[in-house]
């Protein structure tokens, strides 16, 4: 209610119409990615169906991992399940880096550096998501706070011996030898992409209420740390 | 640390002060005994033997050659977990280093810093760590005693005590009553006797739908109870009784002989009655004498050193540290900074700041499993609760399977963090 208040005072403020696609960024250069990057594995739009990738209609607001009759990998199921929902924010870093987000996604995309052709994208993407009248539950519009890391946070060189000790707590439920039995394996993981993604638990943005506490008390050298020996493990 | 430790040796040869210190040099290398081979004690041994590279010399010491997880038991008891999976050898310890010794600890002698063991064996050590779980309080439950544990069992240390009660509660007669006696704060796993219900009434609800359960309780309040009082009405409507303290849950007596439970007076026959005393930390922490007058060993709350000893550590259920909840969740993640603490004062490798954790998993109904869980970190005081979750009432189906069968991949890396 209060939400749906302040937006429409936003918008009379500034006089804009109510297409959201505006105020994320440029939808027709959005329309023009989504062609080149994404339209092999994903169809947008009226009749949109499955194919390599879920159709992309109504994302915002979506569930991961619900669209019917799409087999997800069991990451992706497994973030569905434990609450992951596709929201600018959510979908902004997992087009970023896929595997930061849904570590053992099936979405063959090494990701989107850029954030302004994010933004483009997210767009198109919100425009479809848009353009239905029956979807109220949409997210709001409101621009993304960036989760995105400071270059020297990601350059930061972690101890591995205190890496070995912190990853102790680590080992109590995910297995040094990499198994994964209903929790997922954490070894071999480039050591960016495992910084990245401590770093989206500790600011909430993937969902898991375990990893959202192991992560919250650690500080940038101890996530590092925490980088450099995973990265020595086999 | 190897590197450390090899210029350590190299430099420090030629130094004769350090040839004082004969724990660490020559022949003799320091020596740590490990009493109790369970969450706390197997992870601590593993950990020495491992992280020191054979500079520790590591013995474990455990009654039973085959150790059977208090956790998981009452997944056994509802069907959904085989006894045999609760069930772990030392094989994979012993060779990785730690001497495992399969005999009863009967006496610590602090001042010879030895241990005594039942078969007569005498152990020295430089440092020692105590994980003897629990024991039971005695005279905690009118009428009950060890004796009568054959006709209404405890099943709270896990083994042929789990396997009578399932037996008893598959055995119950038609529309007959399941009693528990729940125990005092505080004790070994706070969500367990309620996940041990929901597990029984999972059994009853399919063999035995009319049979009641009640269940005597000396607390105003218990461990995830919104989730659970759910889950009960929606699994097994009608089915529970809670009796708390208000109604005289906590003014109980049994009659083994005459299967008979008195609650404030009133008598009930009951088909089965699953007695979970008081408890205080295990024997060996009391006759080695660290424990105080609660019947658990105070430990600082940086390391899990014993308040009373400075080469003692106590470690799990038996210790008296704070916030943390008696779990082997808990226990495997204080085993972890005492062996580091451990390490650093025999070998000097680096010691950082102690984390702990803990996250308790429990299954309401079959893909119904809620979880609870918190950070700690230690102040002058306690071990302290710097943040905490726990399962919401009302979460979907998918939520609840997922967090179900996470706890089985907990299970999976948990076991195979303590015994290899």
């Amino acid at each position: 209610m209060t939400r749906r208040l302040s937006m429409a005072v936003l918008l009379l403020a500034f006089g804009t119409t109510p297409g959201a696609a505006e105020e994320i960024g440029d939808a027709a250069r959005g329309a023009d990615l989504f062609a080149r990057q994404c339209q092999a594995c994903h169809q947008i739009g009226e009749g949109a169906k499955n194919r390599v990738g879920p159709q992309l209609n109504k994302i915002f607001g979506r569930r991961a991992g619900s669209v019917e009759g799409f087999t997800y990998s069991r990451s992706m199921a497994r973030m569905g399940a434990d609450g992951l929902t596709w929201t600018l924010e959510t979908l902004d870093a997992y087009l970023a880096n896929p595997k930061a987000l849904v570590s053992g996604t099936r979405m063959n995309y090494r990701g989107m550096p850029d954030p302004e052709a994010r933004a483009a994208l997210l767009a198109y993407l919100r425009d479809w998501s848009d353009r239905p009248q029956d979807i109220p539950e949409s997210e709001p519009t409101a621009r993304k706070t960036d989760p995105d890391l400071a270059p020297e946070v990601l350059a930061l060189k972690g101890d591995p011996d205190y890496g070995e000790y912190l990853a102790s707590e680590c080992r109590t439920c995910h297995q040094a030898d990499g198994s994964d039995q209903g929790i997922p394996s954490v070894t071999g993981w480039p050591e960016e992409d495992f910084v990245i993604a401590m770093h989206a638990y500790k600011q909430k943005l993937r969902p898991h209420p375990v990893m959202q506490m192991m992560a919250s008390r650690l500080n940038d050298e101890e996530i590092a740390a925490l980088a450099a020996y995973f990265a020595t493990l086999k | 640390m190897k590197l450390n430790r090899r210029h350590f040796l190299g430099t420090g040869i030629a130094a004769s002060a350090l040839l004082t210190a004969p724990t660490v040099w020559g022949q003799a290398k320091p020596k740590v005994v490990v009493i109790g081979g369970g969450a706390g004690g197997a992870t601590a041994a593993r950990y020495l033997a491992k992280d020191s590279d054979g500079a520790i010399e590591v013995t474990l010491v455990e009654a039973n050659p085959i150790y059977t997880t208090c956790f998981f038991s009452n997944l056994y008891l509802g069907g959904f977990y085989d006894f045999e999976k609760l069930q772990h050898g030392y094989d994979k310890l012993a060779g990785g280093g730690v001497t495992v010794i399969n005999d009863m600890a009967t006496g610590v002698d602090r001042a010879a810093r030895t241990v005594t063991l039942a078969g007569g064996q005498v152990l020295p050590y430089d440092r020692l760590i105590l994980s003897p779980g629990i024991d039971f309080k005695d005279g905690s439950v009118p009428g009950w005693s060890l004796d009568a544990a054959e006709i209404m069992p405890h099943a709270y240390k896990a083994g042929p005590q789990t396997q009578l009660l399932k037996k008893q509660v598959e055995e119950m007669p038609e529309g007959g009553v399941f009693a528990m006696i729940a125990p005092p704060n505080p004790y070994r796993c706070p969500p367990g006797p309620y996940e041990r219900i929901s597990m029984v009434a999972h059994i009853l609800k399919t063999k035995n739908p009319t049979a009641k359960i009640i269940i005597a309780d000396p607390k105003e309040k218990f461990s995830k109870q919104a989730l659970f009082e759910d889950g009960w009405n929606r699994h097994y409507a009608g089915m529970v009784e809670w009796i708390g303290p208000d109604f005289g849950g906590g003014k109980v007596e049994v009659r083994p002989e005459a299967m008979e439970v008195v609650i404030d007076g009133e008598v009930t026959k009951v088909a089965c009655c699953n007695v979970i005393p008081g408890q205080k930390a295990g024997k060996i922490a009391e006759l080695a004498g660290v424990t105080d007058d609660s019947g658990w060993a105070p430990v600082h709350p940086d390391s899990m050193k014993s308040k009373a000893d400075e080469n003692v550590w106590v470690l799990g259920d038996s210790s008296a540290q704070g916030d943390m909840p008696k779990s082997g969740f808990s226990a495997n993640s204080q085993a972890k900074v005492a062996a580091m603490a451990i390490r650093g004062e025999l070998t000097g490798s680096k010691s950082f700041p102690a984390k702990y954790s803990n996250t308790c998993w429990s299954l309401i109904a079959p893909d119904d499993g809620v979880k609870v869980g918190a950070s700690y970190e230690p102040t002058p005081e306690k071990i302290a609760s710097v943040e905490s979750f726990i399962s919401e009432v009302g979460e979907d189906a998918a939520l609840r399977k997922a967090t179900y069968e996470e706890s089985l991949g907990w299970y999976a890396g948990i076991t195979a963090d303590m015994f290899g």
